[in-house]
């Protein structure tokens, strides 16, 4: 057993490692679990797009005599308390589960990205600034500022993804912080001011391309943050409010009859667990894939 | 005498953050639209009587000043008075936090009670099934949403098996039973997500640090396994997982106002959001303010708590 736990030094890694694959595409395509949720995710945007074709009723229309029914070859999940066809509405809501997680990180990055930056690359004061306040507002916990933001703006969809979007802000301005500073001590960089480039375009043509990789990782993670966030905020009934409806809303609105009719908030809450998981094993993979690269080019 | 000092140091350099945090909550109040004064006034008020109820409040005042009588009074312990009921929300917020603190220990407790075996026997055991399922199941853990995981217990253990109750909440002085019945299931709900994040740190540093010379060491010296991981191993694999910990605690606090709504715990998250649908400023303001100071005591504790396992911490 001991044998086992306590490898020999140097037996962890293989004695040749595989030359890793030549572009940052060709990476994350060999990487199987990346792939795979980046499949069903495509298959949940493609059904969010095409939600009227796909949807077998209307999502709004209820009927008052078949409330609360379980699934049937009628309504293939079920019907809610009003009547309307559980699959329907959990395909159109993909549509505003979706977006709504879109606007979110585009706000906390429209944010986040130039603060960062910013940070980053002048240092000095700005920077203890910055970053001060970015610590201060992220001792808040995520879930309880974005209650109290929409409390003060008043609850609605845009607002509870406003406030998401501020709350995510600083996790966006601190992975780019993190980047700029250690881009910022590149040769290239130091060739670039040589030349007489700019602070604007110095930030704007050589930072920030080196600064997307993990950029990218963490929007991805944080669309599924932010889907998860619009979820808690809309079942709470702080988001999106009736009669439009989110994944997120539409669990709210199903559980007070959990006991009659489980399957409407099992199958709301699957599909959220499984969209947020993608993003989380896509944003793994592209991390994965930018990493490599990386390492080979040092 | 250098612990003393590493201690008193990381509580003074605490209190600016506490004032940061402060202002922000301040600046909160300020760029909420509507008129605070009109809203004390109530409604169909004369100008005269808003205009009366801003000199009252101190809201004809420069910013800095408000600011300054705002936090004088909230280190007196005043945090104002919630619209809609009339008491001070400081008491309003302190007899629900006991609810929100047990609740979140609660699931502390619980996350750690699964992630340390689970992380140690995946470490050790890297590749088996074992190790397999811990990655699978982390990966779904963190990504259910935690409202979620409360309603499929409810489902399951409460409604369907009907081992514990559903909803509700007893305070432990009066029965010590039922508030640990009340408080398993929301304690679980939350405590799968903590598991979730911190198995796989356990797992991590446990892997990283049963790697290093010094382990080898412990084994050429003849220890045994359970010992090698746990004074060895555990010791030095903790400071990340405090650190994960630490960050896990302002995420169940988070996480709190959904799975009170869930489990019908009259806490501080259920008030929040009570206050959100009767815009009651002041209880919001409490509230951001009060978990926030809990979020940056905690981290205090953590950054202590590294003085503890890495000595070198605390001089350097």
């Amino acid at each position: 057993m001991s044998a086992a736990i306590f490898p020999a030094p140097g037996t962890a890694a293989p004695a040749v490692p595989l030359p890793p694959p030549s572009s940052f595409f060709k990476r994350f395509c060999r990487n199987r679990t990346a792939m795979i949720s980046a499949i069903i995710l495509l298959l949940i945007v493609l059904t969010a797009i095409f939600a009227p074709y796909l949807a077998p009723h209307d999502p709004a229309r209820s009927s008052l005599r078949n409330i609360l029914k379980p699934p049937s070859a009628m309504y293939l999940l079920g019907s809610d308390d009003l009547g309307r066809d559980v699959l329907s509405r959990l395909i159109f809501a993909s549509r505003l589960s979706l977006v709504a997680s879109v606007q979110a990180v585009a706000i906390a990055l429209a944010l986040g990205l130039p603060l960062g930056l910013i940070s980053g690359y002048a240092g000095g004061w700005a920077d203890t600034v910055i970053m001060r306040c970015n610590d201060a507002l992220m001792s808040f916990p995520a879930l309880i500022l974005a209650v109290v933001i929409v409390g003060l703006l008043g609850p609605s969809l845009t607002n509870a993804m406003t406030a998401i979007g501020l709350v995510y802000a600083p996790r966006i301005m601190r992975v780019v912080r993190g980047s700029t500073l250690s881009v910022r001590e590149e040769v290239y960089i130091r060739a670039a001011r040589a030349l007489g480039c700019g602070d604007a375009r110095i930030i704007a043509y050589h930072v920030l391309p080196n600064v997307t990789g993990p950029l990218v990782v963490q929007a991805t993670v944080l669309m599924g943050q932010a889907l998860l966030a619009e979820a808690g905020l809309s079942f709470l009934g702080l988001g999106t409010q009736p009669p439009q409806a989110s994944w997120g809303a539409m669990l709210g609105t199903a559980f007070p009859y959990m006991a009659q009719s489980p399957v409407p908030t099992i199958a709301s809450g699957l599909v959220i667990s499984v969209t947020v998981l993608c993003f989380n094993l896509i944003g793994d993979g592209i991390r994965d894939s930018v990493g490599r690269m990386r390492r080979s080019g040092d | 005498m250098n612990t003393f000092r590493y201690i008193t140091r990381r509580i003074i350099s605490t209190v600016p953050m506490l004032v940061l945090v402060g202002l922000i909550t301040f600046l909160l109040i300020h760029i909420t639209p509507g008129d605070p004064a009109a809203v004390v006034a109530g409604e169909n008020a004369s100008l005269q009587a808003i205009e009366e109820a801003r000199h009252r409040l101190g809201l004809d005042q420069p910013f800095l000043i408000q600011f300054w009588h705002w936090l004088w009074a909230v280190l007196h312990g005043d945090l104002g008075t919630s619209f809609t009921s009339g008491k001070p929300v400081t008491e309003l917020i302190f007899d629900r936090l006991p609810i929100t603190l047990s609740l979140t220990a609660g699931a502390t407790l619980i996350g750690l009670l699964i992630a340390v075996p689970l992380g140690v026997f995946a470490a050790t055991k890297r590749g088996s099934w074992l190790d397999r399922i811990t990655i699978f199941g982390t990966s779904l853990g963190i990504a259910a949403p935690e409202f979620f995981i409360g309603l499929l217990l409810v489902l399951v253990v409460a409604l369907e098996w009907g081992w514990l109750p559903a909803t509700g909440y007893v305070p432990f002085a009066e029965d010590p039973v039922e508030w640990l019945a009340r408080l398993t299931l929301p304690s679980v709900t939350l405590g799968l997500g903590v598991a979730a994040e911190l198995a796989r740190q356990v797992r991590g540093s446990m892997i990283d640090v049963l790697s290093r010379d010094y382990i080898q060491t412990a084994r050429a010296k003849g220890l045994s396994t359970l010992s090698i991981i746990v004074k060895h191993g555990l010791k030095n694999a903790a400071i990340p997982v405090v650190t994960v910990l630490g960050l896990q605690v302002r995420r169940l606090l988070g996480g709190t106002v959904i799975v009170e709504q869930i489990f019908a715990m009259n806490g501080v998250g259920s008030l929040a959001v009570r206050a959100v649908f009767l815009r009651d400023l002041p209880v919001l303001l409490g509230v951001a303010l009060t978990t926030a100071v809990v979020v940056l005591l905690v981290n205090l504790l953590v950054d202590m708590s590294y003085g503890y396992f890495d000595p070198k911490v605390r001089s350097a």
